[in-house]
């Protein structure tokens, strides 16, 4: 994109000058877990017994998350605005789906098959992407997505096309646990995932190779005089975060035991996007509490208001970036003055506010 | 009053034996024996609100000219948002209603997917459902207790290829959106058509989101059929469509347009305006549908919602619905177990205010007289006038 | 089939045109402010709903439809730039973006519940509907009609931007705000004024569109990737580049669905990537 200060894509508006550069905070970069993440980790699991009858919703934020996780490794970290990731979440949800369609029915290396798939298809995808600045990536993932939903539309004898991938049966988890009416199973199934995925994205980022993916995103025209190969870290960093998404996807078609063509859809990649921003990029739990609070918050709205609802949440994503800058975490991280891991990476204020 | 069974689990399930404790400690404390809950799946919100809309109004007319007691249940209502075609939406909102609202039969359904992804959530339950509007063909093969009574797209798209044929529109071409629906349209049509000897002069599928048809219309301007059939989804796909078709003089040189009743929807038409007229469609329900019946449905229902669109065929067939639901508790009893519900629905006949209505015994599926219509202006105003029927019409893909 | 070539390409210089209306408003608030407007297509489409009261409703001459639809877009824009979008000019993008589809939300549930959620009737004048022969091609009314409004309002535009004390007012705030400032050029109202007339083109082009496009409260979401597509092909800071990008895109679609109508999802999608990798900067790109 064309702005007077190119370095940072996605980060800066055109009249700011660039973010300062800061110390990285070693003790906030940690791979450790806190306390106060603990606390984060069982919440989910004081909703599931304060509110059964809720397991359906719990087991689609967590999905959500694992999906917006994957976005925010890519833009949170290596700075890349995708509107393309629901063509990675619709793969690996396919992938799965179509397995289990023609017998293949154990969960696990289901899952683990259909984000490979979204993995090698981000690899691919990835040539295409690490060109351009912000709004030209922005298109280019936009237009992924588009050709690979137009895709599975015109295959709509593999695919189901608009009456989507129905008969998916899935065998017991581990060969015990049956996914069940009440989505138990599935609760704790997506809450496995989400965890495990997530201690391994906290290692990622905190390896040189995030580091690095964070320097890019800072000053790329530094970078290559440091000797950091910065194409080929920005497309590792898109596989990786392609393959994420496809894990969730793969999650998706998992518990719900179907697959719609509008996994694979614009909408879709917008809800990811609209989550991670809301929540804060760069952050990892920011795409946590933002699929969440949206999710909720649209539940909630809906209940209230079937037709209207969308009203109240465009209200609220207003709000949000009126009264927080760098979303949720970010204003969160403002008001504590600084949050485990956290960087106020899309916010100069806040970064400067919290910078040492 | 008999609940869904519980899905019998052939694994114990640990995190589950937890759930059912907690289940049992939220069930509401009614006297469920005297209520029958109906949980209806509509789209409410999004590109296919009015969708939900149309189809909610045909319930509540139902109930408001029949009361809400049957076989002396109360029968109660939750309406749940299934956001269009979303089918995580649907299958999240139907879960919902089984474990939290406890609801003893899901009816509504839009879309063929949210209907696919609700079904096996529905047959580990136990529960009826009853389908009023989506279209696939054979959908009813999903579950056991699944019976349709709106309509199927081969149902209503076949005959408007026997009729092209018989009527001497030999050489057609062939327009349908590039989606399953469309795909499914045109196999049918083509059936039709060339049963009756008629012959496909050229296809083509365009993409479902379409803003010019410029080079498409272009394409069967050249080719010269008699006729051209087109499925597209209702909306502004169907509005250029017709618009463009005219402002490109195709009607002045000859060539007649054909489709099913979704090119000239009541819900639409009016939107279309007079480049419509003289368009010839086939389908199960028009506002101006002549018999008793529909002169009473269509008058309560302008009455009852006078800020709302005319009725339409997702009004009628969500109408319908609930009458069947009506005659099966009837039938029961007030039993809502799926096989006994589903026992009373197989092979019922009912009069609607399309027409005739049967369930078929084997398939459970709508059985139903489809009408060949042409607009044309009724005091000032367009309607899908009747001229032309083909009775005991079936889902004939299978 | 050769013999409609002439035919072809006026059809797709015609959806370019249209293209074009519906995006050239984004040209200038993103285009040229660098404001991350995906609310855009919410005053394209409260164009359309003045056109559809003021024409159909009102029965209003086309003409003052038009003009109607654009001022009084532009007025709107003007009021929810004071009140709102003003406060996120030095917002980071990803806060613009989430903004604005928070806009697009409250803005589409606002339509349904004053207009329904339906699609809406407009009657073009008699004098725009049909077709009229030129040298033996059949040519669409309403289409030249289209291509005509799309001239004049390149050269107004080109003209405001390249000649008047407004265009350079522009141009310096754009460029350095605060040097602007220091040179006595009030700021906040020059932004008010662009943000004003980008969203009164918004809302003629979606005034405009509607015969073609439909118009009902999912009309900023459906046309998302149409107005970004014109205004990222074309690139930022010009009006040519994203006329360039309209043309070329509407008769790259056009031919290509005309003659392998099997690629016809395809052609635009697959076109916009190859584009945008050949130019990433855009075709008018002011600064690669």
């Amino acid at each position: 994109m064309n702005q007077p200060n190119p370095p940072i894509p996605a980060d800066t508006g055109p009249y700011t000058s660039p973010v300062e550069s800061r110390h990285m905070n070693h003790r906030l970069a940690s791979a450790r877990f806190t306390l106060l993440e603990l606390l984060f980790w069982l919440a989910p699991v004081a909703a599931y017994f304060l509110f059964p009858g809720h397991y359906a919703l719990g087991a689609l934020i967590m999905t959500y998350a694992l999906a917006v996780l994957g976005l925010d490794l890519v833009l949170g970290y290596a700075g890349i605005v995708s509107l393309g990731h629901a063509a990675f979440f619709g793969i690996g949800a396919y992938t799965a789906g179509l397995l289990a369609v023609h017998g293949w029915r154990e969960p696990l290396s289901g899952l683990l098959i259909g984000g490979v798939a979204a993995l090698a298809v981000g690899a691919a995808a990835s040539f295409l992407v690490v060109r351009g600045k912000d709004l030209t990536r922005l298109m280019v993932t936009l237009g992924i997505g588009l050709v690979v939903y137009e895709l599975a539309n015109k295959l709509s004898e593999i695919t189901g096309g608009t009456d989507g991938l129905s008969g998916i049966e899935i065998a017991p988890l581990f060969g015990v646990f049956a996914f069940d009416l009440y989505g138990a199973t599935a609760w704790w199934y997506a809450y496995a995932v989400l965890l495990v995925v997530f201690v391994a994205l906290k290692f990622v980022v905190n390896s040189p190779f995030g580091l690095s993916l964070r320097a890019i995103r800072e000053g790329v025209n530094r970078m290559p005089a440091l000797g950091v190969a910065v194409d080929g870290r920005l497309r590792l960093a898109f596989t990786l975060s392609a393959g994420v998404t496809g894990l969730a996807g793969a999650l998706m078609a998992q518990t719900t035991q179907f697959v719609g063509v509008d996994a694979l859809s614009v909408p879709r990649a917008a809800e990811f996007l609209v989550m991670l921003v809301l929540g804060g990029t760069g952050r990892l739990y920011g795409a946590i509490a933002g699929a969440a609070v949206f999710l909720i918050a649209r539940d909630l709205l809906s209940d209230v208001n079937a037709v209207y609802w969308e009203f109240w949440m465009g209200i609220l994503l207003m709000a949000t970036v009126l009264l927080a800058r760098g979303g949720i975490t970010g204003g969160v991280a403002a008001l504590l003055g600084r949050l485990p891991n956290g960087r106020a990476s899309n916010d100069s204020k806040v970064a400067r506010r919290t910078a040492p | 009053m008999t609940r869904h069974s519980i899905p019998r689990r052939r694994f114990p399930s640990l995190p589950a034996l937890a759930v059912a404790a907690a289940a049992g400690m939220t069930a509401p404390a009614l006297a469920a024996g005297d209520t029958v809950k109906v949980g209806l799946l509509l789209p409410m919100s999004g590109s296919f609100t009015e969708y939900g809309r149309q189809m909610e109004n045909g319930i509540r007319l139902f109930v408001k000219q029949h009361g809400d007691t049957v076989a002396g249940k109360k029968i109660e209502f939750v309406i749940k948002d299934d956001g269009g075609i979303a089918p995580e939406k649907a299958k999240k909102a139907a879960q919902e209603l089984l474990v939290r609202d406890k609801v003893d039969v899901l009816a509504g359904f839009a879309f063929t997917a949210s209907a696919l992804a609700v079904a096996p959530l529905a047959k580990s339950s136990g529960t009826p459902m009853v389908v009023t509007n989506a279209s696939s063909s054979g959908i009813t093969a999903a579950h056991p207790y699944m019976v349709r009574v709106g309509q199927t797209l081969p149902q209503i798209t076949e005959p408007a290829g026997r009729f092209a044929a018989e009527s001497g529109r030999k050489r057609v071409y062939v327009l349908v959106a590039d989606v399953t629906a469309g795909h499914d349209a045109e196999k049918a049509f083509v059936r039709g058509l060339t049963a009756g000897g008629g012959e496909v002069v050229g296809s083509v599928r365009v993409p479902a989101q379409n803003p010019d048809f410029a080079p498409f219309i272009q394409r069967i301007k050249d080719a010269k059929p008699d006729a051209v059939f087109t499925w597209l989804p209702p909306g502004e796909a169907t509005i250029g469509f017709i618009k463009g078709f005219n402002q490109r003089g195709l009607a002045a040189e000859g060539i007649e347009m054909l489709g099913t009743g979704d090119l000239t929807d009541d819900l639409t038409i009016e939107a279309t305006g007079d480049p419509a007229l003289g368009v010839i469609t086939t389908g199960h329900y028009s506002m101006a549908h002549k018999s008793a019946l529909n002169e009473t449905f269509v008058k309560d229902y302008l009455e009852s919602y006078p800020g709302d669109k005319r009725p339409n065929f997702l009004s009628v067939s969500a109408y319908d619905g609930i009458a069947a639901i009506y005659k099966a508790l009837e039938a029961t009893n007030g039993d809502t177990d799926g096989e006994k519900f589903t026992a009373a629905l197989a092979g019922l006949k009912f009069e609607s205010p399309r027409g005739p209505l049967e369930i078929d015994a084997d398939t459970r599926d709508v059985v139903q007289t489809i009408y060949v219509r042409k607009v044309e202006k009724v005091d000032d105003k367009l309607f899908n006038v009747e001229f032309h029927e083909f009775p005991q019409s079936r889902d004939t893909a299978k | 089939m050769i013999t409609n070539l002439t035919g072809i390409l006026f059809d797709g210089v015609a959806y370019g045109s249209l293209l074009f209306l519906i995006g050239v408003g984004l040209s200038i608030t993103m285009g040229l402010m660098n404001f991350i407007n995906l609310a855009h297509g919410a005053f394209a489409m409260a164009g359309g709903y003045i056109a559809v009261l003021a024409l159909s409703r009102a029965g209003l001459p086309f003409a003052a439809t038009l003009a109607l639809a654009f001022f009084g877009t532009a007025l709107l824009g003007g009021v929810a730039e004071r009140l709102l979008f003003r406060r996120l000019y030095r917002a980071p993008h990803l806060d613009q973006m989430l903004f604005t589809v928070g806009f697009i939300f409250s803005s589409m549930a606002a339509a349904t519940y004053f207009f329904g959620a339906g699609q809406q009737l407009v009657t073009m004048p008699e004098a725009l509907q049909g077709q009229v022969r030129v040298f033996g091609v059949d040519l669409g009314i309403y289409r030249l009609f289209l291509i005509l409004i799309v001239a004049i309002i390149t050269i107004l535009l080109h003209l405001m931007i390249t000649k008047t004390r407004f265009g350079a007012q522009i141009r310096a705030a754009v460029d350095n705000q605060d040097a602007s400032a220091g040179l006595g050029i009030n700021v906040g109202l020059v932004f008010s004024l662009c943000f004003a007339l980008g969203s009164g083109l918004a809302g003629l082009g979606g005034a405009l569109g509607v015969e073609v496009l439909g118009l009902d409260p999912t009309f900023p979401m459906k046309y998302m990737v149409y107005f970004l597509l014109v205004v990222v092909v074309g690139g930022s800071g010009t009006i040519k580049g994203p006329l360039y990008a309209s043309i070329i895109l509407g008769i790259c679609d056009v031919a290509g669905k005309y003659y392998v109508p099997e690629a016809g999802s395809f052609i635009i999608y697959v076109l916009m990537i190859v584009l945008l990798l050949a130019f990433p900067a855009g075709l008018g790109g002011r600064r690669a």
